[in-house]
């Protein structure tokens, strides 16, 4: 077994952030990760960082535009925090070196970015989710700080007290890639989750082949609320063979989105009158798919982004990266033609359930990053707001975990405070395939392993068979406990005879892609749970037919496949029990944002297999002043 | 399909203390027959493949130390139709995701960012995703990136490559940070142009693998480390003395002076990294340098 005070899985700009942060705080830090560091997909952030540093710029905008940008569905605490430290943390990525785009004078640049209301989207070229992924790894070698790299954390080592909000997180179990081994992590003080995205829940994604929900599936397996699943943001510049992206620093820059017929739909067909190509992202993705769905797409499928106007000069210096990206995976030259855009998964809103400290209401587990909802993107995600949420919520997640009194959370975690209990109606039963055994499909990674363990729900702690007595299981047994059963786990998987991860993990993905899309209608969100009930069933026979425990992708495949399937189920639950339309949440039956009965988070708990839907209400009360709901027009 | 492993081998051959359940039996007949079944897809689809006109035809390095068919390195063939735009790493997740779902290589962005599919394609260093298959010769020959141990497939270890990238103390360092928490440290545009292609590596490796002088001197520093020290020597906000540390660090034994200016660097890196030019601006930095004292 591993031990330190906090362990970090993940480590991308959350995971690094939350690192470094803890140990500035003295805390003997290790960062567990399935990538080697600098692969990690924050490198492929191009846009820029949101922070109120100049003249004429305050957090207060920040903070209205962000309040506003989400459809009111953002905690005003979160909103707040994020906004008040982003110019700090903007600035010590600067003071480490961070190669920014430079004004005349030296200062570091910024420009405008969709849905705000000052240009104040800090920049490296476009490229700055790869200058500051680097610039930090810099500081954690600086710093010494221990990385196990290629190490898959699979399982998180949690008590099983009934209630999620009594249970406490020990550490985490991992899986050596190279080798094979499966090792326990020991946390003395505390596990920060920052594993980033679950793009590939989709086929048509911005999001790399890892991004697979590890982290908010493991958290909301072991008992964790996971909090506004269904909002998904679709990116509305997207290639459409690769799902690679497009900044959009493009449309920052004045790029113009362009129909079969020649005509800036933005404007001419009335989407956004005044924001024009720069009204916020899931406006603009619905302008886009509305243009194609009537005819006024290219080969039915896209639209045209052209940059030629704004002259090579300031697209090389500004938008380089965008040239070679449309040459290598669309062949296209974007100084001399448009660039074929479609949108494409891009952003989890939601995520594992954290107050604006990264705390989740399991003692001694945090996240921060996309993985966690802390929530400051609500409905929906402004463009430029995503990194910024790395390094505020990282840090401060790190700063908890190794013991900072952070103050007391304004926002509530687990089933504590304000909540109501809700409903779905659903023609399936979600969750869990019933009548499964031990070994079965030993493929669950929550926290109370399958069978031998307190089923009784009598709410013993953490217990264990000491000749007929029972005792409390202290922290390494509870760890112990939590490697051996990941051991069982992965032994059946590779010694049994059975079907491939890859078809499962297809038809889902096809399926959310299809009904769980920018689009959403009743009847099709019920086929989606209907095709991963289908695959549900259909990985009760999953198999990893490589033998080898050298290096084996199929292994770390089928693992991640169980998280796809919780996460897309998840992402649907959601979106079928949210009877309104809000950010980037469309629902065809339901066109209008209804504030007197949704100005709630919708919540999600697996309860051992059944997920159960609850709601909270959104916080608008701010420090000093509350957001009022308005009409979101650009 | 699956192999037993010698400890898990050990755990069968232990008696068995319960009786399987008729459940148990039926569930075991249930996925024996999902594998027969998938074995059965396979094969249907590779020989779809190989019958069909717009194929592409693949020979990939295969080795894996810890499995009897594979310890003796071989190479497969897989045949993948082919559709517009297809990447080498494509077509590798296709024969992976069909065929052979032991097919081991790493990946994750697949947009040139991560900088984790380096491989030897044709006999050159390439990221496989950026890589079209249309400007290939066939049959295309898919192999781990040479002068690296390989791990399994076309895994190469690369504690090396990062071993070579820390030596050169990859951080930003800088003895005038302004007061003000929220004050910048003004670099002039100049500057960052002039660094700007350095900061640009992803750390795929391909330099290195692809260098004759790396391949024979296992303690030099390399194009890529090298590369790094260039980007924090020629940051105007690092101070004279810090450079100083830095021209001691690339001016070792097995620094810049080891690089012959072939160039093989440069040809492969995928991020377009003018490397030769980093090394030897840095051997004539470390000449001044060296002037100064005389």
């Amino acid at each position: 077994m591993y031990e330190h005070d906090v362990i970090v899985v993940g480590a991308g700009g959350a995971g690094l952030r939350a690192a470094i942060a803890a140990q500035e705080e003295g805390a003997d830090v290790a960062i567990v990760t399935k990538l080697h560091p600098v692969r990690s997909h924050t490198g492929a952030a191009e846009g820029g960082i949101n922070a109120a540093l100049r003249e004429g710029d305050s957090w207060e905008d920040h903070a209205y535009d962000t309040m506003k940008g989400s459809d009111y569905l953002a905690d005003a605490p979160a909103v707040e925090a994020l906004c008040t430290e982003s110019p700090k943390e903007t600035i010590q990525l600067e003071h480490w070196g961070m190669a920014f785009s430079r004004d005349e004078d030296g200062r570091v640049s910024q420009r405008p970015f969709g849905g705000l209301s000052f240009p104040r989207t800090t920049y490296a070229g476009a490229e700055t989710g790869h200058q500051l992924l680097h610039t930090m790894y810099e500081q954690l070698v600086k710093r010494g700080i221990e990385v196990y790299d290629e190490w898959y954390a699979t399982r998180l080592a949690v008590s099983d007290d009934e209630r999620p909000e009594d249970r406490t997180c020990h550490g985490v179990v991992a899986y050596d890639i190279q080798s094979g081994e499966i090792a326990g992590f020991r946390a003395r003080k505390g596990v920060v989750l920052a594993t980033g995205g679950l793009g590939q829940v989709f086929d048509h994604t911005t999001n790399a082949v890892s991004n697979t929900g590890d982290g908010v599936a493991m958290a909301y397996r072991a008992g964790v609320p996971i909090e506004d699943m269904e909002f998904i943001q679709f990116h509305p510049t997207t290639l459409p063979s690769t799902g690679v992206l497009i900044s959009e620093g493009v449309r920052g820059e004045g790029g113009i989105l362009y129909n079969a017929e020649g005509e800036r739909f933005m404007y001419e067909h009335g989407y956004a009158n005044n924001a024009g190509e720069l009204a916020s992202r899931d406006v603009v993705s619905r302008a886009e798919l509305t243009e194609v769905n009537e005819g006024r797409g290219i080969e039915d499928e896209y639209v045209h982004l052209d940059m030629r106007h704004l002259g090579e000069e300031r697209i090389i210096d500004r938008l380089e990266n965008i040239l070679h990206l449309a040459e290598d995976f669309e062949g296209v030259d974007g100084l001399d033609e448009p660039m074929p855009v479609k949108p494409g998964q891009h952003y989890a809103m939601g995520g594992v359930e954290t107050d604006e400290n990264g705390e989740t209401c399991v003692a001694g587990l945090y996240a921060a990053g996309e993985c966690a909802c802390a929530s400051v993107h609500g409905a929906n995600r402004l463009g430029g707001n995503a990194l910024p949420e790395l390094i505020v919520f990282g840090k401060r997640a790190g700063q908890h975990a190794a013991g900072r009194d952070l103050g007391t959370a304004r926002i509530e975690t687990g089933k504590r405070g304000e909540y109501e209990v809700g409903e779905v109606d659903t023609p399936v039963t979600p969750g869990e395939v019933t009548g499964r055994e031990p070994g079965d499909v030993a493929a669950d990674g929550g926290a109370a392993p399958d069978g031998g363990h307190e089923p009784d729900g009598s709410g013993a702690r953490e217990t264990r068979s000491d000749g007929g007595a029972t005792a409390e299981l202290t922290p390494d047994e509870c760890v112990e406990r939590a490697v051996t059963d990941e051991r069982t786990r992965v032994d059946a998987l590779m010694s049994r005879d059975g079907t491939n991860h890859a078809n499962i993990r297809a038809e889902v993905q096809q399926s959310m892609t299809r009904f769980v899309n920018v689009f959403r209608e009743e009847e099709g969100l019920k086929q989606a749970l209907r095709d991963i009930r289908d695959a549900r069933e259909a990985y009760q026979d999953v198999a990893v037919s490589d033998p080898s425990r050298t290096f084996n992708t199929d292994l770390i495949q089928t693992i991640e496949t169980r998280n796809i399937l919780d996460i897309a189920e998840a992402i649907t639950l959601g979106a079928l029990v949210r009877d309104e339309f809000r950010g980037a949440h469309w629902r065809k039956e339901h066109q209008e944002r209804k504030d007197e009965s949704w100005l709630k988070h919708t919540m999600l708990s697996w309860n051992d297999g059944t997920p159960e839907v609850w709601f909270r209400p959104v916080i608008l009360e701010g420090e000093e002043k509350a957001y009022e709901p308005k009409i979101r027009s650009y | 399909m699956s192999t037993q492993l010698p400890e898990t081998e050990t755990q069968e051959a232990e008696p068995e203390t319960e009786q399987p359940s008729k459940g148990d039996e039926r569930r075991a007949k249930r996925r024996r027959r999902a594998a027969e079944r998938e074995r059965e897809r396979q094969a249907e689809e590779a020989e779809r493949a190989r019958e069909a006109e717009d194929t592409v035809q693949l020979k990939v390095f295969r080795y894996d130390p810890e499995v009897p068919e594979k310890e003796k390195p071989r190479f497969d063939e897989f045949h993948v139709p082919f559709t517009k735009g297809m990447t080498v790493l494509d077509a590798l997740m296709y024969a992976r995701d069909t065929y052979d779902s032991s097919l081991t290589f790493r990946h994750s962005c697949r947009q040139a960012i991560c900088g984790s599919d380096a491989l030897f394609v044709n006999g050159r260093q390439r990221l496989g995703c950026k890589t079209q298959i249309a400007e290939l010769e066939e049959p295309i020959r898919v192999e781990p990136l040479p002068h690296q141990e390989v791990v399994k497939d076309l895994v190469v270890d690369m504690e090396h490559f990062y071993d070579q990238m820390e030596a050169v103390e990859p951080y930003f360092q800088t003895n005038s940070l302004p007061e003000g928490e929220l004050d910048e440290q003004r670099q002039t545009r100049e500057n960052r142009e002039k660094v700007k292609m350095s900061t640009r590596c992803i750390w795929c490796g391909a330099c290195m693998s692809s260098c004759n002088i790396a391949a024979g001197d296992n303690q030099y520093l390399g194009p890529a480390a090298i590369n790094k020290a260039y980007r924090f020597a020629m940051d105007e906000r690092e101070g004279e003395d810090i450079k100083q540390q830095r021209l001691e660090i690339i001016e070792q034994e097995h620094g810049v002076w080891r690089c012959q200016t072939q160039f093989s660097c440069t040809e492969v890196c995928p991020k377009d990294i003018p490397l030769t030019e980093h090394i030897q601006e840095l051997k004539r930095e470390a000449v001044k340098n060296n002037l100064k004292f005389w």
